[in-house]
């Protein structure tokens, strides 16, 4: 595949929005879409979300993340969407540039008539909540322990403790176990299930895992690798009830503590971002502030279910596409006027065959050389002549004009460029 | 010999808290369930709970060491860690297709262990 | 056959590389030693990487001499070795009336201590320099010549333009005891096997009284570790322009808020005497106290925008200061001691010990001289350590150009700091390799943003395990027993 240097719809991230949006905008006439995928497949973080529980919704179908994301890669190749993937975007211009890199393409620059913004989330870390410690090996963000478990194929530890009951954590917990580990306890520091009860059912209740509500972890023991971590109960203004501390030996501390919108490039975009949700103001075709910007997913805000997340990206796709199709037909709606024969300029440079209307478009122009006798203007298409005036004489130090009116309309839309020369009768 | 039981029905999001009271093989009563789904649930539940399982199975050739695979049904609970075991022994050749069928009939519950994703060679 | 050193140089912080550096510069075989998997791990991981103007030491302290002279030397340090270095100026910012007076003594100390380009400012001038500061500062000192700098950067430079030069750097390597014929020093002895030398340099830091201790010299000096915590900002959100310190209380130079040459934001440290050398954590009331004092000067700062937390020791000695008539417990040791033979003793190198580091390297070559060494300079000796590209420095044209050089540099590893494979590549074949995913974060600034390396983990681990040619499982944070992973998913016993 040879890389085009614009494409109608560019679309950041291959998840659940993102191939949404690719299938979506091919089906609405988008003729050339590219989808940037900063891993090496298609499918964002579906691929590692192993567990059933998509396509409930939009196929009435209880599938895993990876069949859900097959869905739609299958489609969108078959509708002809264009890959790069292992390839990160670095920058978004408002003017819808956008730089990117890989190993195998190298650095891209690539102009887009739209763009679909969905980068979707990164997770909250420890230092975000400042949890106190050395710094050892052991402590991961769910996601990231969700990735080497099921993706490269490697337990991160022996001994488990999960911090938070959002569902990334409950999910893990159910898919440490399957795989022999102990998950020690899942601590919350509200007093209510961060993730769905579904989960909490069949992730932690059907293996006896303990759960304990306003409880979170008061330190991390350890140097080189975790050893333990000291947790304790905490009030309503999240202060520690002293008394209530337990050493709890682990050699790994999972972090379920929230998913942020990753919005670094929309930043760079001059997009405006929601403080409240982290993520662009969007309007209902999922636009946001910078005109053929759209953004879709949970790099808007964050979704339960990847079903509403590919609903959204419908959205994006179509309207995206809707805005770079416009922007290509008023492109190719200019035809230049050529200054021909004995002509050094002609202005206007560009007629919008979209724009003609009832009223006369008077050319402008000057002559390279006098001619002091009957001299031609004429206006062609290079094949047939659309005008013509007959002057007394032409001198550069005077301007010449030739109106095209209404009635030449018809020839001028179906030229690919006009010209205009000047020469003696 | 009467017994009574506590579920958390999952039919929906709301995730009633059900009180069920259960006489040997029948269940007598069903409190707190907001909606007929509550029922069903209680009655799969307590006799028969399914689950849907899934993990991954060891690849060789492919792209990924592992495959992500499910349980093309649901399949009886107390049989979850088993079924697992059983799991954890295939290893399958690389290329592998959606919806390909990586163990048949496992522990003779009728039911197929699938691949859930395409995974081409290394 | 025993190894034998001219110079065996006992720790590789940022002192000890700088020394082995300049010793790499004459003739003579040089060995540097570090017990950690990496350079760099002890003191020289955690501070506020600044390069002290010299205006706070005691006068008269080998701590004043040595903090200015130092100062001086970083110019032509950064461009020789080539890493990040800038002279922001510091500004010790009082808050209300009353803090008005100590800006005037520090003024006074200033011109002891030969500092030049100090200035005082008013508090109009200082709200115009630094936007975000406190509406209540009154004035502030600003001494020009205060710097910041990348402290790993200078330390991984300095060891490699030693190894260019001849050096050999043994990493994973820890000193045990001296190997002594009478009152000479001719050996040392590590866990690696015994090492012969003529010279030994203990630049030890926080372990620098055990070494010396092993020798029988100074039994009476003590190290005791000052831990200090940090916090670091998100760039995007927080925008300080300036080196600010508060003024200075006998607790030491006060909790900072201050730019780093990577456009973050730091605050800290606080300073808590502890015994265990080894205790670099984080706590609650530490972290309470380095915000509470932050404040002071940033009355704006959130924690909404923490992306990073972090703590240090510091190597407080208790030795007098040699100058008669000051009356001072923790000046450094910088000496050749009377009673062995074969040693140069460093000692108590706490802050400005980054500073001091390139003056402390020329006062060790004046002493060996003083000794009757006759240090010849080598005729091929090579001063310029050859930079390596810096993705994330680099504009989007330079990109381009390098990644049609190189495929490598194309593949972006690190999102949140733009760090590529081809940077961690270089680092793992560089003059000292890094091995552990720490030393990469440390040279390549990988894994420090916004995402603390959620993205980047398993493929740091990936790539480095293929560039070794070992096992993932073998990968390790930060050295041996600090793995990352623990068997493959689908081997599980019993």
């Amino acid at each position: 595949m040879s890389l085009k240097n614009t494409y109608d719809v560019v679309i950041i991230g291959s998840g659940p929005g993102g191939l949404a949006a690719a299938v979506e905008a091919k089906k609405e006439g988008a003729q050339d879409v590219l989808v940037i995928e900063r891993d090496a497949e298609l499918g964002g973080i579906l691929l590692q979300c192993i567990h059933n529980g998509f396509g409930l919704e939009i196929f009435k179908e209880d599938l895993p993340g990876p069949s859900y994301a097959q869905r739609y890669i299958d489609e969108s190749l078959t509708l002809g969407v264009e890959t790069l993937l292992d390839t990160i975007v670095l920058e978004v211009t408002p003017g819808r540039k956008i730089f990117a890199s890989s190993k195998q393409h190298g650095f891209v620059e690539i102009d887009a008539r739209a763009i679909v913004l969905a980068m979707g989330c990164r997770e909250r870390t420890r230092a975000m909540i400042q949890i106190p410690g050395m710094r050892p090996a052991g402590v991961y963000t769910a996601g990231t322990a969700q990735r080497f478990v099921n993706i490269e194929g490697y337990m991160p530890g022996k001994k488990y403790v999960i911090l938070g009951s959002g569902d990334i954590g409950l999910i893990m917990a159910r898919r440490l176990t399957f795989e022999g580990a102990k998950v020690e306890r899942v601590l919350e520091i509200l007093p209510y299930l961060s993730g769905l009860t579904r989960n909490y059912v069949q992730c932690l209740q059907d293996f006896d895992i303990p759960l304990m509500f306003e409880h979170t972890v008061k330190f991390i023991h350890g140097k080189d690798r975790v050893e333990a971590v000291e947790i304790a109960a905490v009030d309503k203004n999240w202060k520690f009830i002293p008394g209530t501390e337990e050493v709890i030996p682990c050699d790994t501390l999972l972090l379920s503590v929230g998913l942020i919108p990753e919005n670094e490039l929309s930043r760079q975009a001059g997009v405006e971002l929601d403080p409240i949700t982290g993520g662009p103001f969007v309007d209902e075709s999922r636009q946001t502030n910078v005109p053929g910007i759209f953004a879709a997913g949970n790099v808007v805000h964050v979704y339960d279910l990847a079903d509403w997340v590919t609903m959204a990206g419908y959205e994006a796709g179509k309207g995206a596409a809707k805005y770079a199709m416009a922007l290509r037909a008023s492109e190719t709606a200019h035809i230049p006027i050529i200054a021909g024969k004995n002509v050094h300029h002609v202005v206007p440079q560009s007629i919008n065959v979209r724009s003609l209307e009832e009223e006369e478009i008077e050319l402008q122009l000057r002559v390279l050389k006098p001619i002091e006798d009957r001299t031609y203007v004429e206006v062609h298409d290079g094949e047939n002549q659309i005008a013509r005036r007959l002057m007394r004489y032409v001198r550069p130090g005077e301007m010449n004009t030739i109106t095209l009116k209404p009635s030449h309309f018809a020839d001028v839309e179906k030229a690919s460029s006009i010209t205009v020369d000047v020469y003696p009768r | 010999m009467v017994e009574k039981r506590k579920l958390i029905c999952i039919s929906c999001p709301v995730g009633c808290e059900l009180t069920v009271t259960i006489d040997e093989d029948k269940i007598i009563e069903v409190e707190d369930n907001a909606c007929k789904l509550g029922l069903d649930y209680a009655e799969q539940e307590i006799f028969d709970p399914r689950r849907m399982v899934a993990s991954t199975v060891k690849v060789k050739n492919g792209y990924h060491p592992l495959v992500p695979v499910y349980t093309e049904h649901p399949i009886p609970k107390p049989m979850i860690k088993d079924i697992l075991v059983e799991i954890r022994k295939v290893e399958i050749e690389a290329p592998v297709k959606t919806n390909q069928v990586v163990l048949e009939n496992v522990l003779d519950t009728g039911v197929n262990i699938i691949a859930s994703r395409d995974l081409p060679k290394a | 056959m025993q190894e034998k050193y001219d110079f065996i140089v006992i720790g590789g912080g940022v002192v000890g590389c700088i020394i082995a550096r300049t010793l790499s510069r004459f003739e003579g075989s040089v060995l540097l030693i570090d017990k950690e998997a990496d350079l760099c791990m002890g003191t020289t991981a955690a501070n506020t990487a600044i390069v002290h103007a010299g205006y706070d030491p005691l006068p008269n302290t080998l701590k004043a001499r040595m903090n200015v002279k130092g100062n001086a030397m970083w110019d032509q340090l950064a461009g020789e070795l080539d890493f990040a270095f800038e002279r922001r100026g510091d500004f010790v910012v009082a808050v209300g009336e009353d803090e008005l007076p100590a800006l005037d003594v520090l003024m006074v100390q200033a011109k002891k201590n030969g500092v030049p380009g100090c200035l005082l400012l008013s508090g109009p001038e200082v709200r115009r320099r630094e936007k975000n500061i406190t509406p209540e500062t009154s004035g502030a000192l600003w001494a020009s010549t205060g710097g910041i700098c990348d402290p790993f950067a200078v330390t991984v430079a300095a060891a490699e333009n030693a190894v260019m030069n001849g050096a050999v750097v043994k990493l994973n390597t820890e000193f045990k005891d001296f190997i002594m014929d009478g009152d000479r020093i001719i050996g040392i002895k590590t866990n690696k096997g015994d090492f012969l030398s003529r010279w030994v340099i203990n630049s030890a830091g926080l372990f620098s009284d055990f070494v010396m201790h092993q020798a029988g010299v100074r039994p009476e000096f003590k190290i005791k570790p000052r831990k200090g915590e940090y916090f670091v900002f998100d760039r995007a959100d927080v925008q300080i322009d300036n080196v600010l310190f508060p003024v200075p209380s006998d607790k030491g130079k006060g909790i900072l808020v201050t730019t780093t040459v990577h456009g973050n934001t730091i605050l800290g440290p606080n300073a808590e005497i502890i015994d265990d050398k080894e205790n670099t954590s984080t706590t609650t009331s530490g972290m309470d106290e380095i915000w509470d004092g932050a404040q002071k000067l940033i009355p704006s700062l959130s924690k909404k925008h923490v992306i990073a937390t972090f703590a240090g020791l510091r190597p407080m000695g208790n030795a007098p200061c040699k100058t008669p008539g000051v009356n001072y417990n923790a000046d450094y040791i910088i000496e050749i001691p009377e009673e062995v033979r074969g040693f140069v003793n460093l000692g108590g190198i706490e802050s400005p010990g980054l500073a001091s580091s390139p003056a402390i390297a020329q006062e060790v070559v004046d002493l060996l001289i003083d000794a009757g060494e006759e240090l010849k300079v080598k005729k091929d000796w090579d001063p310029i350590r050859p930079s390596r590209p810096r993705f994330r420095e680099m504009s989007q044209k330079d990109r381009k150009l390098l990644v049609d050089m190189d495929p490598r540099y194309g593949r972006i590893i690190c999102r949140c700091e733009d760090v590529t494979e081809g940077e961690i590549i270089a680092e793992i074949h560089a003059p000292v390799p890094a091995t552990t995913y720490d030393a990469i974060k440390r040279r390549t600034w990988l894994g420090t943003g916004r995402c603390q390396g959620g993205f980047d983990t398993p493929r740091v681990v990936e790539i480095l395990a293929r560039e070794l040619g070992v096992s993932p499982l073998e990968i390790t944070k930060l050295g041996e027993g600090s793995e990352f992973l623990f068997r493959p998913t689908k081997n599980v016993e019993g």
